[in-house]
C-alpha cells in the first residue's frame, strides 16, 4: 500500500466511528463537511478561526485516504520541484489537534436530506445539523476507443495500463513511476493543466507530445494569437503540439502503445496523460436529490435547495458560474464560515472576477477576465512581440478595465489585477496599462526576486522575510505583515513591491485591509468623510476628533500627527493646538537625529543668502559647539547634532526663521541663479523662487512639498524632478510642473500647464498645493498623487474649473497663509508645554557623534 | 531634579523614587527622569494614567519620552517602534522595554525601580 499523504507515523489515523450517535454529551450542532480537498479543508478553517470548534462537532469525509494537500502543486511535484511532503497542508494530525473527527479513504453514497444522516460507502451512517458539499471535480475523460482495459465504458472500468489522469497525488505519484520506466508520452489537452503536465514530463526525459482539440493552446484563457506565440515557446522546449485534432482511439491491447488521431495518424507513447478538462463531481448531490445543473445549484449563501446543505468549491455552482480557480473557492469558504458560525449573518458571495497568474511550461501567463472585446466599443489594446514570446492585451470598458491577457511578460500584473478588481482609474495613454513608459531599470517580478533580496531597505527586510511572515499567521494581509516585519515602514516607497510580494506568497488569498482607504489608521473614515466630519461637528482639536470620530472615542498614537496636520490645515488660526497630537519634530521644530538631538536648518529663501547671515551661522556655530554644519540638498545650512535644550537658544542667537526642515509640509524652493547673472537665464527664477517661499512658507501637508524654480530647462535646479517645478521657456512664459520626485522614488513631474507671468506661477502653484492638500492621503506624495488622480483630471480642476472649486481653493490656501507663524520665534520665548525642551536622554551626553 | 527619599517597598525589592511634580509631565505627553540613578520615561496619558519606562527605546537607543502614545502603546519616534504600556512587549516581535510602576502621592511623582 502506498503511503498516505499527510499521515500519522502509524499510517491512517484513527477513525471515530463511536462519536457519531453514541456520545449524548455534546451538545455541539453537527457539522459534517463531504470532501477533503482544497475547498472543504478551507471551510472548516474558516470555520475553526471563527471560534467554531465550540459551535460545532466537526466531522470531515474524504475520498482519498491522505490528509488535504495542495492540488495546484501537483504539476511542481511531477516536475519534481516540490516533494510531495512539501504539499500537505492538513495533515491528519491537524485534523486531531483541532477536535475534527477525519474519515479519510470513505467515499460517502448518498444524504438523505430528511433524516438528515450522511450514509457512506463503508456502511456508516452519520447524522449532521448542517452539510457542507465539497466533492470538487474530476478529470474529464473523452471518449476514444480502446481507452479501457476491455469492453464498453461502464462506470467502474479501469483504464488501460498507461493512461493517466491529472487530478491526485495518486495519480501523480503513478505517472512518475511510469515516467521513469517509459519514454514516449502523449498529453490530450493543451490547457493549463495539460500543457504543466507535459512540462513536468519532459523534464524526466520523456518525449512528449500534445494533442489539442482546439484551434490554439490554452483557448479558455487566451486569443489565437497569444495561442500561436504560447505554441512557438513551447515547441522551442521540444515539446511537439498537434492542434484542431483529437485522439479517437488507444493503441492497446496489454498497456497503451500508441493512439490514433481523427486523420488516421497514429503517434507511439508508452503514457497517455488525459487533461482535457474537468467536470464537477455532481453524482452524490444528484442521488440526493439536490438540484443540480453543471454543478450544485447554490444561492449567494452558498446554500442548496436543501436549506441545510451548502455547496462550495469546483462542484458548485453560483449564479451560472462554476469556478475552477482556487482564489474563488477562498472567497466561498470564507462566506460559508461567516454564515454557519454566525459570525456575520448577513455575509453574502457575489461571485469572483476571475484572475491568474501562472507559469504554464516555463512561460509566465496571467489572465482576467475577457481575452477579446464583445462590443463595438471596447477598447483593445494588443502588445504582440512573437520573437520574445510576448502577447500583451487589454480590454477596456468605459474606463474600466475588464480584462487583460499577459503572456511571457507578467510584469505590470500587479497594478492591472488591482484596477481588474477594484475598478481604480486607468491611464489615459492606455499602452502605460501594458508598458512603462518610463526609462528605468527593468522592474523583476517578485516571483523571480531571490528569497534573500532586500524589499524595504529602510527597515532591512527581505522577500523571505515577507514570505515567512504570510505563512507565519499574518496570511494575505498586507496590513498585518507590515506591521510584523515593519517592512514598508521606513520611506514607505517600496509598499507596492511589498504587496505584490505578500499577494503572491499568499497565492493571490489576499485580505482587504479595512484601514487602507481611511486617512489614519484609528479613524474609519476617508478624508473627504474625516474632514466634512470634522467641518459639521467643529472639531478643532485632535482628541475632540477621536472622541467624536472614533471607535469607542480611543485615540491612537499613529494616527495623532495625521490628524494635526489634517486640522491645521482646515482650521488655520482657529485650530486648538496639542503637543502630544504631534509628533516630536513638530513639537520642537526640528528634525531628530539617530542619537536624540536636532538638526538647526534656518530659513534661506531661494537659497540665497548673505554674508551677514552666513557670519551670524558660523557664530553660533562655533558658540553652541555643533558637531557638523552642512549643505543640504535644499540649498540651505544645517545644523546637525544640537541638544533639545539649546534649541530656544539657539533660535534667538540666529534671529532667522525656521526653514521647516522637520516637518509634513512646504519645505525648500531651490533655484538656479536665473537672469541677473546666467549667461543662458530666460527668466529671474532666483525672485520668484523667493516669492514662492514667502508665500507658502510652513504651510502643513499630507507629505513634505519640495519645489524649484529654474530659469532655462538646462535645470540646473532640478525643478523637474519636484513636488512643484517651474521652468521658464524664454517669452515670459513658465512652465509648472507636479508631481516629481528625485528621493526613493525617481519621476519627472507631469506639466500642468504654461502660464504667463510669475504672479500666475504662484497662484496655479498654490492651487495645486491646495488640492494636494485637500486631496491626498495621508503621506501620499505627490508623485503618487498626481497619477493617483490622473494628470487630466487635476488640469480640469484647476484649470477649467470643472468642479467650480478653484475660488475655494484659493480662499482655503489663503486661511493657511494668514495663520503662518514662525515657530522658532513664537515657542523659542514661551514654551508651548512644560519642559518642552527638557533632554530626552538624562544621562547620555549629547552629541554622541565625534565633531568633525 | 531627582530626589531620594522613599522607603524600600516590600515586594520585589523596588525602591521608590520622587521624581518630579505630576505636573511636570503635561497629558498626553512624557518626560525623562533619573529614578535611583536610572534613566525613566514618565508618560502622563489623556486619560490621567501613568506609565514609566526604560528612557531609551531597546531598538536603537531612541529617546522614549519624545515618543508619541495612546492608551494602549508608546511608539519610539526614531523608528516608530510600539510598545505596550499592559507589559512593555514590543508590536512588532523586536525586544521589549522594561516597565516601572509609578504612582502619583500628593501631587508627586513616585517611581519605583
Amino acid at each position: 500500500m502506498s503511503t498516505v499523504l499527510g499521515g500519522r507515523p502509524e499510517g491512517i489515523s484513527s477513525l471515530h466511528f463511536a462519536m457519531d450517535d453514541a456520545d449524548g454529551v455534546d451538545t455541539r450542532q453537527r457539522l459534517v463537511v463531504v470532501g477533503n480537498g482544497m475547498a472543504g479543508a478551507r471551510v472548516v478553517e474558516e470555520v475553526l478561526e471563527r471560534g467554531g470548534g465550540d459551535q460545532f462537532a466537526i466531522t470531515v469525509f474524504g475520498e482519498e485516504p491522505h490528509g488535504n494537500y495542495n492540488r495546484i502543486m501537483l504539476s511542481h511535484v511531477l516536475a519534481g520541484e516540490e516533494h510531495e511532503d512539501d504539499i500537505v497542508l492538513n495533515s491528519h494530525d491537524w485534523y486531531a489537534d483541532n477536535g475534527v473527527v477525519l474519515r479519510a479513504g470513505v467515499r460517502v453514497e448518498r444524504v438523505d436530506t430528511h433524516a438528515k444522516v450522511v450514509h457512506a460507502a463503508d456502511g456508516t451512517t452519520t447524522p449532521y445539523d448542517q452539510l457542507v458539499i465539497a466533492t470538487g471535480s474530476r478529470s474529464f475523460i473523452p471518449p476514444m476507443a480502446g481507452l479501457y482495459r476491455s469492453g464498453p465504458a461502464q462506470d467502474d472500468q479501469e483504464l488501460l495500463p498507461g493512461v493517466f489522469g491529472f487530478r491526485t497525488i495518486d495519480d501523480t505519484r503513478a505517472m512518475l513511476a511510469a515516467a521513469a520506466e517509459h519514454e514516449k508520452a502523449v498529453v490530450v489537452g493543451g490547457g493549463l493543466l495539460g500543457l504543466e503536465a507535459a512540462r513536468a514530463l519532459q523534464g524526466h526525459g520523456v518525449q512528449v507530445e500534445v494533442v489539442h482539440a482546439g484551434t490554439h493552446l490554452m483557448n479558455q484563457h487566451l486569443d489565437p494569437d497569444g495561442g500561436a506565440i504560447l505554441k512557438q515557446s513551447v515547441e522551442s522546449l521540444g515539446i511537439v503540439v498537434h492542434l484542431a485534432t483529437r485522439t479517437t482511439e488507444v493503441i492497446g491491447p496489454d498497456r497503451v502503445r500508441g493512439v490514433v488521431l481523427t486523420d488516421g495518424r497514429a503517434i507511439d507513447a508508452d503514457l497517455l496523460v488525459i487533461a482535457a478538462g474537468i467536470r464537477p463531481v455532481t453524482e452524490l448531490a444528484l442521488l440526493s436529490g439536490l438540484d443540480v445543473e453543471r454543478g450544485i445549484v447554490v444561492d449567494d449563501q452558498l446554500r442548496t435547495d436543501d436549506p441545510d446543505v451548502y455547496a462550495v468549491g469546483e462542484c458548485a455552482q453560483h449564479r451560472g458560474e462554476v469556478y475552477g480557480l482556487v482564489a474563488p473557492v477562498w472567497e466561498q469558504a470564507r462566506v460559508l464560515a461567516d454564515l454557519l458560525t454566525g459570525t456575520d449573518p448577513d455575509a453574502a458571495y457575489h461571485g469572483s472576477r476571475t484572475a491568474t497568474k501562472l507559469k504554464v511550461a516555463g512561460v509566465d501567463v496571467a489572465t482576467m477576465g475577457l481575452n477579446r472585446p464583445e462590443r463595438d466599443t471596447d477598447e483593445f489594446l494588443v502588445i504582440s512581440e512573437p520573437r520574445r514570446g510576448v502577447h500583451l492585451s487589454v480590454v477596456v470598458r468605459g474606463d474600466r478595465l475588464v480584462g487583460a491577457t499577459l503572456l511571457g511578460d507578467t510584469r505590470k500584473v500587479a497594478f492591472l489585477t488591482q484596477a481588474f478588481d477594484r475598478g481604480t482609474p486607468l491611464p489615459a495613454e492606455r499602452i502605460k496599462l501594458l508598458v512603462d513608459l518610463s526609462d528605468g531599470a527593468a522592474e523583476v517580478g517578485v516571483a523571480e526576486l531571490p528569497g534573500d533580496s532586500q524589499v524595504c531597505n529602510c527597515n532591512g527586510v527581505s522577500k523571505q522575510s515577507i514570505c515567512d511572515a504570510v505563512a507565519g499567521g499574518c496570511g494575505g494581509s498586507v496590513g498585518a505583515v507590515m506591521d510584523k516585519t515593519r517592512a514598508g515602514k521606513g520611506c514607505g516607497s517600496c509598499k507596492g513591491l511589498v504587496s505584490q510580494i505578500v499577494e503572491w506568497a499568499a497565492d493571490g488569498d489576499v485580505v482587504e485591509d479595512p484601514t487602507a482607504g481611511w486617512y489614519v489608521p484609528g479613524i474609519p473614515l476617508a478624508k473627504p468623510e474625516l474632514m466634512a466630519a470634522i467641518r459639521e461637528q467643529g472639531l478643532l482639536s485632535v482628541s475632540a476628533v477621536f472622541a467624536a470620530l472614533a471607535p469607542g472615542g480611543q485615540e491612537d498614537a499613529k494616527s495623532k500627527m495625521g490628524l494635526t496636520s489634517l486640522l491645521r490645515m482646515i482650521w488655520g488660526t482657529q485650530y486648538v493646538q496639542e503637543n502630544d497630537a504631534k509628533f516630536i519634530n513638530d513639537r520642537v521644530h526640528g528634525n531628530i537625529q539617530r542619537d536624540g538631538t536636532f538638526s538647526v536648518v534656518p530659513q534661506i529663501k531661494g537659497g540665497v543668502t548673505t554674508p551677514a547671515q552666513l557670519r551670524t551661522i558660523a557664530d553660533v556655530a562655533e558658540k553652541y559647539e555643533v558637531p557638523m554644519v552642512k549643505i543640504t540638498g535644499g540649498q540651505r545650512i544645517d545644523l546637525l547634532g544640537v541638544r533639545k535644550e539649546d534649541l530656544p537658544a539657539i533660535w534667538a542667537d540666529l534671529g532667522m526663521p525656521s526653514g521647516y526642515a522637520y516637518g509634513k509640509s512646504f519645505r525648500t524652493v531651490k533655484t538656479c541663479v536665473g537672469s541677473d547673472f546666467c549667461r543662458f537665464g530666460l527668466g529671474d527664477s532666483t525672485q520668484l523662487g523667493i516669492d514662492l517661499e514667502t508665500r507658502f512658507q510652513g504651510i502643513e501637508s499630507p507629505a513634505k512639498m519640495k519645489l524649484a524654480v529654474v530659469g532655462c530647462p538646462r535645470n540646473c535646479a532640478e525643478a523637474y524632478v519636484k513636488d512643484v517645478g517651474v521652468v521658464a521657456v524664454g517669452g515670459g512664459k513658465w512652465e509648472v510642473y507636479v508631481g516629481g520626485a528625485a528621493g526613493a522614488t525617481i519621476r519627472k513631474g507631469d506639466l500642468l500647464a504654461t502660464v504667463d507671468s510669475p504672479e500666475a506661477v504662484v497662484q496655479l502653484a498654490g492651487r495645486f498645493m491646495q488640492y494636494y492638500r485637500e486631496n491626498a492621503n495621508w503621506l501620499e506624495r505627490t508623485y503618487d498623487f498626481v497619477p493617483r488622480i490622473g494628470l487630466a483630471r487635476i488640469q480640469q480642476v484647476l484649470l477649467e474649473d470643472s468642479e467650480g472649486s478653484c475660488a475655494e481653493l484659493d480662499e482655503n490656501m489663503q486661511l493657511s497663509i494668514d495663520a503662518y507663524t514662525d515657530p522658532w520665534g513664537q515657542d523659542g520665548r514661551q514654551p508651548a508645554t512644560p519642559g518642552q525642551f527638557r533632554t530626552a536622554l538624562p544621562l547620555v551626553q549629547l552629541p554622541t557623534v565625534p565633531v568633525r | 531634579m531627582s530626589m531620594l527619599d522613599q522607603a524600600t517597598t516590600e515586594q520585589e525589592q523596588r525602591t521608590g523614587y520622587v521624581v518630579g511634580r505630576v505636573e511636570d509631565v503635561p497629558l498626553g505627553e512624557g518626560r525623562a527622569f533619573v529614578a535611583g540613578g536610572v534613566q525613566v520615561a514618565v508618560f502622563r496619558l489623556r486619560d490621567g494614567s501613568l506609565h514609566a519606562t526604560q528612557a531609551a527605546c531597546p531598538h536603537a537607543g531612541g529617546p522614549l519620552a519624545d515618543g508619541q502614545t495612546d492608551a494602549d502603546v508608546l511608539v519610539c519616534p526614531l523608528h516608530l517602534y510600539g510598545y505596550r504600556w499592559r507589559d512593555g512587549s514590543s508590536t512588532s516581535g523586536n525586544a521589549p522595554v522594561q516597565t516601572y510602576p509609578v504612582r502619583d502621592e500628593d501631587g508627586s511623582l513616585v517611581v519605583e525601580v
